[in-house]
């Protein structure tokens, strides 16, 4: 599964994107399992309030499922226009 | 219907014009610009804009198919840039033709209103102090309760 980061979750983690091995069934599942890897995500990934997420390219909640995904984006909450 | 994810500059005169024309049964049109601001006390030098390709174009589009449905829109454009702008540049813009005014304007804040909190761009502010990511504003979130 491709994982991507946007802006200060980006920098936080330290790359863009990482492909990674996963049997989570949801996003908040793929959340513990990358808070546990490492400090760098387990700050990113500290208030979850303060982040988006989106499965596929479509906006959606932290308990949506992973089943079939191929990506799945996190980024802090968006500021265009 | 015309939806553009650039990072080079676009010319609000010329989009307007070529977006105006060809619409004989459309009796208004209304464009918004989004230009990059300064800061009144601690002077920008660049605003770095950063987005999630492929999805903001997708985002972009549903917008757009979603303003032209529910305000009996002709015709739709969004424009919006990516990268480094200064101070002064234009950002993004907008225009939506209706048959009358009042779809016209509602479309366009309608568009406004979604692009702020639903379009995957994120601001970055850099100046003398340095730089910080723009944080998203609680009344963006609220402005979409309208809709």
């Amino acid at each position: 599964m491709n994982i991507l980061y946007f802006a200060w979750v980006r920098e936080r983690i330290g790359l863009p994107r990482e492909k990674v091995e996963t049997t989570a069934r949801n996003v908040a599942e793929l959340v513990d399992e990358l808070r546990a890897r490492e400090e760098r995500y387990a700050v990113a990934f500290s208030d979850l309030a303060g982040l988006r997420v989106a499965v596929d390219q479509q906006l959606t909640d932290f308990d949506a499922s992973l089943e079939g995904v191929r990506e799945v984006a996190f980024f802090p909450p968006m500021t265009g226009g | 219907m015309k939806i553009s994810v650039q990072d080079a500059p676009f010319d609000l005169g010329q989009e307007t014009q070529a977006f105006a024309a060809g619409h004989r049964d459309m009796g208004a049109i209304v464009t918004f610009t989004g230009i990059v601001r300064d800061l009144p006390d601690d002077p920008l030098k660049a605003m770095e804009i950063e987005h999630y390709p492929g999805m903001t174009e997708a985002a972009l589009t549903e917008m757009a198919e979603t303003a032209m449905a529910r305000f009996s829109l002709g015709d739709a454009l969004v424009i919006h840039r990516f990268g480094r702008l200064l101070p002064g540049e234009m950002i993004m813009m907008v225009a939506t033709a209706a048959r009358h005014r009042k779809d016209a304007f509602e479309a366009a804040e309608f568009l406004m209103d979604y692009l702020k909190s639903r379009a995957p761009f994120w601001k970055r502010e850099i100046t003398e102090k340095g730089a910080d990511w723009v944080a998203s504003k609680s009344e963006d979130e609220d402005a979409l309760a309208r809709w």
